[in-house]
């Protein structure tokens, strides 16, 4: 449950929300991603009031502006990383072609050219995640939303996934609000907020390195 | 189609399952369309049946004859146009196991009133002059490799000659077919000479097993059907007139009402189909509904996902169906080999995969429906609990 929270997030920032469990910071980034909605209040994204939107408005503006990266991945596992990556763009009106290259041109950017066949349990943690990253930039949104991406990994592959995170924030101007329980990741975004029983608690400055 | 890689990867997500519920479907309608083959084949009588013809039958049983003499009388009842008459003979050539339909019959009036059989006009003058003279319909010649102008020795399964021997011999004088196929499966059959039979056989001699008589309209066929009757109320040889196609679906259900009986059993079949597919389809959304959470994190609409559910299940289907109608298909040739033709040819028809193709939508839609919706009112953010 969140409580009077008055938050501004500029564009091409990038904000840890960090906090214990229970404390409402997962409930708040569903708000900000649009996968939920609130009981009063309001939040806008680029100036749209996406609180306003119907199911069907919030699932088209999904698609078209935020990229989701999560904890444990979640890609289908049926799929290759390549038709993994390809799946939201299978709700605009690409070509085949046009998708597949667009995909691949996300795979590399996440240096994962060379495993676009493979399937998820063919990939190694650190490479489940970066085809999750492929997935969630390849419609090519202003807005990434990532919970826990650093969750499910050992500290050497977290620090890439998290440089990763930094190059798409600061090279491409993709805003990033990234929920963590873990210090070290908050330490590459350039603004921490904590929550704490569904407020917000204090802020601190730009992360490292 | 953009979506049938994922539809076609979620469908074989577990491959001996799904392969395992599409073996279930693909017996259920290589069933279904076999089952429906017989049933057109038992009813092909009656859908080649001409409104204008009736028969005139003895009234309790068709086995019992009636006088020739009839014929002249039944031809003055207004509104009658032809008759003809008819005798079974019934034949086995060479051995037991080779048994076919052979009618003792008057062959022009005959061929006149059934002008859907195709006949050469010199093999039809060389069968009415010809006393011993018989012509064969061109299955039976295929099967056999007759050749016209041969002798023709069968055996009738009722009628022994006036020496008591059931051995006959006739002369091949024609073959004759039919362009209609519900009319060319009639056409396992031999037609002899009535002359001929009728002098040479033992007894039963001036009787006939029954009339096919043409009207001048259709309208009015019953009331032209009880005139006849009436004609010979109170006689020792009471007759039965009907329309041909109400005596061919009389006939077929002597046997027993095949098309009930299939119904019945497609039900069953298709029920537990239902049961079947729809606990496995139920079951595999199931497992799966974190992954259709993230579809829809991923933007896509709740339609679009129900859609996704309901085509997996529309796939299982069509997949299943079109592999067992095709399997159906495929062994027609073997069954048709197997009856000896003495069942008329079974076929696939037309209406029948119009009909699987609906029983498929409605099967899916069925079995796709309960799941779709449970994914339809899923909340992302329940769904994805327990599964960042």
């Amino acid at each position: 449950m969140l409580h009077g929270i008055d938050l501004d997030i500029p564009r091409g920032d990038f904000l840890a929300l960090m906090g214990p469990s229970g404390s409402g910071k997962t409930t708040l980034l569903n708000l900000i991603g649009g996968l939920d909605t609130p009981t009063a209040g309001a939040i806008a994204v680029d100036g749209r009031r996406i609180d306003q939107l119907s199911s069907a408005e919030l699932s088209r503006w999904r698609a078209a502006n935020v990229g989701f990266v999560f904890q444990f991945y979640n890609l289908l596992p049926v799929l290759s990383a390549q038709r993994n990556v390809e799946l939201p763009l299978l709700l605009t009106n690409l070509s085949a072609a046009q998708r597949r290259r667009h995909a691949e041109i996300a795979l590399t950017l996440v240096g994962l050219q060379d495993r676009a066949r493979h399937k998820p349990r063919e990939l190694s943690g650190g490479q489940e995640q970066r085809v999750a990253i492929a997935r969630a930039i390849v419609s090519d949104p202003t807005l990434l939303v990532c919970d826990e991406p650093t969750g499910d990994l050992d500290r050497a592959t977290a620090h890439e996934i998290m440089l990763l995170l930094q190059m798409l924030n600061r090279e491409h101007g993709k805003t990033i609000v990234m929920v963590t329980h873990d210090p070290k990741a908050a330490e590459y975004a350039q603004h921490a907020l904590h929550l704490d029983k569904g407020t917000l608690a204090e802020g601190h400055g730009p992360g490292a390195p | 189609m953009k979506f049938l890689p994922l539809l076609w990867a979620q469908l074989f997500r577990k491959k001996t399952r799904t392969i395992l519920t599409l073996l279930s479907v693909l017996v259920a309608f290589l069933l279904f369309g076999l089952l429906q083959a017989v049933q057109i084949a038992f009813e092909s009588g009656a859908d080649a049946a001409d409104a204008k013809r009736l028969l005139t039958t003895a009234r309790y049983s068709i086995i019992e004859p009636l006088p020739i003499s009839y014929l002249p009388r039944i031809e003055r009842v207004s509104g009658v146009v032809a008759v003809a008459n008819a005798d079974w003979f019934g034949a086995k050539y060479q051995n037991e196991s080779n048994a076919f339909a052979v009618f003792a019959v008057d062959p022009a009036r005959y061929l006149d009133m059934y002008p859907e059989f195709t006949v050469p006009p010199a093999q039809r003058g060389a069968f009415v002059k010809t006393r011993t003279g018989a012509i064969a319909g061109q299955r039976l010649v295929d099967r056999y490799g007759w050749k016209v102008g041969q002798k023709l020795p069968i055996a009738s399964e009722i009628h022994p000659k006036a020496d008591g021997s059931l051995d006959w011999e006739f002369d091949l004088v024609g073959v004759f077919d039919a362009d209609d196929p519900a009319v060319r499966g009639n056409t396992d059959m031999v037609l002899i000479n009535v002359a001929y039979f009728d002098e040479a056989r033992q007894f039963g001699r001036g009787k006939t097993g029954w009339y096919i008589v043409r009207v001048a309209d259709s309208e009015q066929a019953k009331a032209i059907a009880a005139d006849i009757d009436r004609l010979f109320m109170n006689s020792p040889d009471e007759t039965k007139t009907q329309p041909e196609k109400e005596f061919a679906i009389g006939f077929a259900k002597q046997i027993g009402d095949v098309g009930a009986l299939v119904t019945r059993i497609l039900m069953a079949v298709f029920f537990t189909i239902l049961i079947l597919t729809g606990n496995t389809m139920a079951q595999a959304i199931r497992e799966r509904v974190p992954e259709l959470a993230i579809l829809k994190t991923l933007g896509f609409t709740d339609g679009v996902v129900t859609a996704l559910v309901l085509g997996e299940a529309l796939l299982l289907l069509v997949l299943g169906g079109g592999v067992g109608m095709a399997a159906a298909v495929g062994v027609m040739p073997m069954l048709n080999g197997a009856t000896g033709g003495r069942f008329p040819p079974l076929f696939v028809a037309g209406q029948t995969w119009l009909l699987a193709a609906a029983i498929a939508v409605v099967l899916a839609l069925a079995i796709g429906l309960p799941p779709a919706w449970r994914v339809r009112r899923l909340r992302i953010v329940d769904a994805l609990a327990g599964h960042r």
